[in-house]
């Protein structure tokens, strides 16, 4: 999101897609649930949540053309047995769906023409999956429409000039350790261009060495509040210091730019925190 | 509160639940190693293709096999372990192999479908397959029966649903009754299903292509004869899930949104009535025990015993952020264990060092076994 409203103070038109109906982005602006629908949050950002039956009901209509006969087709138990049984077509349909928004011509009747479209991925593990989809798809399905298409979308995700990855990773060992074998495989397996590599959450270096000496004689000795501000001033200088050791690795370990986006000190993070980290990033 | 010893005492099967990123691999293997200790032999399985698992049980590797956690390592770390860890990674592809094999009733049919493209996507891709194998394979060593207690680390979904409705997806998908009818267009069924069916089946091969529902049909066919020997084994491992010998325990963080999906989590296992152990909350801030007695200025009493106002201003900042973090979590938890009716929330503080290692676990196996005196000296001892 809050690369969403970099893009978008820089007067790009941006669309942010989810695409596990979390609806983080309307949780996130306090907006009701966004659903198949492209709904503006501020200016120039706009979000949506690709759910993988709408799309199928989108992209099937587009084929056919024909409402009723698309209405048929999804009353009948046949056709969502196959669809539901056909591997990754629901993958390949929510990434089709990715590809349509991010169209100049859009297919969709009135369609927004959008400058940046940015896709919250699933998961390390299943990330990979998702955005190799195409590609296994077009070996499966050898001939057809289907077939070409998911060629097509298999050249928009290797696109380097117009498609990139930002790995997101948190500083700690095991994600440090992901974030390096997800860069590589992105690259060497799926083919997609990684940009960038956001190390999230890191906290800032509020206390020097000496003075954290000083502090933990407080912690051990005193009672009350100033033992307990004492304790979480060691704690903290702790945490700060194994995160920076975990940015030295992942800088080591990754090709990509490292940006880092600091731990925001807030129980639930909203718009106004989306726009501070917003201007972090670059 | 009850502990977690008394959780899992008498228990065969503990499944951990949640979303990803909570530490769920941690909390498996830190649960592994407590029964262990105990005196139990434990194995653990993940199916996380991160290799989480190998990384904080200090494995080189975890394959389809079994491996034994040297106790060596744990004794360094000053836990000893009577019992024994084993620890797994499921490899889910495998797995389904096997299962294959053994369901099959001949070598041709078996080798039919291991070559079919649709099954090689199925077995390897297919969301829902990794959430079956891993309880396909939780059945098979229980059956075995080599263990006194099975830690299952589920697969990571960003859904905790998806891993309950998976294996019920694939065994719908593999049985394909309504398909298979169709899918011979001189069989009775085609001219009684209709022409709707006929066209869908139509539009459907020209949306996708001939070979596609070809080799989809190809498929349905080699594994018509393994249909009941796969619906016979859904069941049973459904009827084990649901045993008073399993226990399903929900990891989780204690920021809104994985308290929301604990809370959601907690329900569907109540609707699908399987026996529900408790939530474990990770990384959580405690609060300061001693305060709110009246300290007064804190940044000024800081400063006198500092010496340094700069720093105590920081200090002060410092703490206050902390104790905002620690309040919302106390918010969050409370509102859990209101849904669960104060039964089973398992809290584990956020440790001033990344848990990664057998030293980090062994931390975690401390506050996840402690009995409720030794909980509060801890917590007092901590910031």
């Amino acid at each position: 999101m809050a690369l969403g409203l970099r893009a978008a103070s820089e007067g790009k038109r941006t669309i942010v897609c989810e695409v596990s109906s979390q609806e983080n982005a309307s949780r996130m602006f306090d907006h009701t649930e966004v659903g198949f629908h492209e709904v503006e949050m501020e200016e120039n950002l706009w979000s949506i949540s690709i759910d993988p039956d709408e799309s199928m009901r989108e992209y099937v209509l587009l084929q056919l053309k024909v409402r009723a006969m698309r209405d048929m087709l999804f009353r009948s138990r046949i056709f969502s047995y196959l669809a539901a049984a056909t591997p990754g077509l629901k993958e390949l349909v929510t990434i089709g769906k990715i590809w349509e928004l991010a169209q100049l011509d859009r297919k969709v009747k009135q369609g927004r023409k959008y400058d940046l479209v940015i896709v919250d991925a699933p998961a390390t593990g299943h990330g990979i999956g998702f955005l190799q989809t195409p590609r296994t798809f077009a070996a499966i399905a050898r001939v057809g429409p289907i077939h070409s298409q998911a060629q097509q979308l298999d050249r928009l995700i290797t696109d380097h000039e117009h498609t990139g990855t930002a790995i997101v990773a948190l500083p700690e060992e095991m994600p440090v350790n992901e974030s390096a074998a997800l860069e590589k495989e992105l690259r060497d397996e799926v083919g997609v261009a990684v940009d960038r590599v956001y190390l999230n959450g890191l906290y800032p270096e509020r206390f020097s060495k000496a003075e954290c000496e000083s502090l933990r004689e407080l912690a051990d000795g005193e009672n009350g509040a100033a033992r307990a501000a004492a304790r979480a001033a060691v704690s903290e200088h702790q945490r700060a210091r194994s995160q920076r050791a975990q940015l030295a690795r992942l800088r080591r370990r990754v090709e990509a730019p490292v940006k880092t986006l600091p731990f925001l000190f807030e129980p639930e993070l909203g718009p106004e925190a989306a726009r501070r980290l917003s201007r972090r990033l670059g | 509160m009850p502990e977690l010893g008394e959780i899992l005492d008498g228990k065969e099967i503990c499944i951990c639940a949640g979303s990803g990123g909570v530490g769920k691999t941690t909390t498996s293997a830190a649960i592994a190693t407590g029964m262990a200790a105990r005196g139990l032999k434990v194995c653990v399985l993940t199916i996380d293709p991160a290799k989480r698992l190998a990384d904080s049980l200090g494995l080189k590797e975890l394959d389809n096999t079994a491996r034994r956690v040297d106790p060596a390592l744990f004794e360094k770390q000053g836990i000893e372990v009577e019992g024994e860890l084993w620890a797994m990674m499921l490899d889910a592809k495998a797995t389904f192999d096997e299962l294959i094999a053994r369901q099959a009733p001949d070598e041709e049919s078996r080798d039919r479908v291991l070559d079919n493209r649709i099954y090689q996507q199925i077995s390897s891709a297919l969301a829902g397959s990794q959430e079956y194998m891993a309880m396909e394979k939780l059945f098979e060593l229980h059956t075995e029966g080599d263990y006194d207690l099975l830690v299952l680390d589920t697969p990571p979904t960003r859904n905790a649903l998806d891993f309950l409705d998976a294996p019920k997806r694939l065994t719908q998908f593999i049985e394909g009754k309504s398909l298979r009818m169709f899918m011979k267009p001189t069989g009775l069924a085609a001219k009684v299903a209709g022409r709707g069916a006929s066209v869908a089946l139509g539009i459907f091969k020209r949306i996708v292509g001939f070979d596609l529902l070809a080799d989809l049909a190809e498929f349905f066919n080699a594994f018509s004869g393994m249909v009941d020997g796969f619906q016979a084994r859904a069941k049973r491992v459904n009827k084990l899930l649901a045993d008073p010998g399993t226990c399903f325990l929900v990891v989780c963080g204690p920021q809104g949104e994985p308290i929301d999906e604990a809370v959601y989590f907690h329900r569907k296992l109540v609707e699908a009535k399987l026996p529900f152990g408790g939530v474990i909350v990770n990384k959580v801030h405690y609060p300061a025990e001693d305060l709110r007695d009246g300290d007064g200025d804190l940044p000024t009493a800081l400063a006198e015993k500092l010496g340094d106002e700069d720093l105590a201003q920081r200090v002060a900042a410092n703490f206050s952020d902390y104790q905002a973090l620690a309040e919302r979590d106390a918010r969050n938890i409370e509102r859990l264990a209101k849904e669960l009716r104060a039964q089973g929330v398992i809290r584990v503080p956020y440790l001033d060092e990344d848990v990664h290692d057998l030293a980090g676990l062994a931390e975690v196996n401390r506050y996840l076994f402690a009995t409720g005196e030794e909980r509060v000296a801890m917590a007092a001892g901590r910031a």
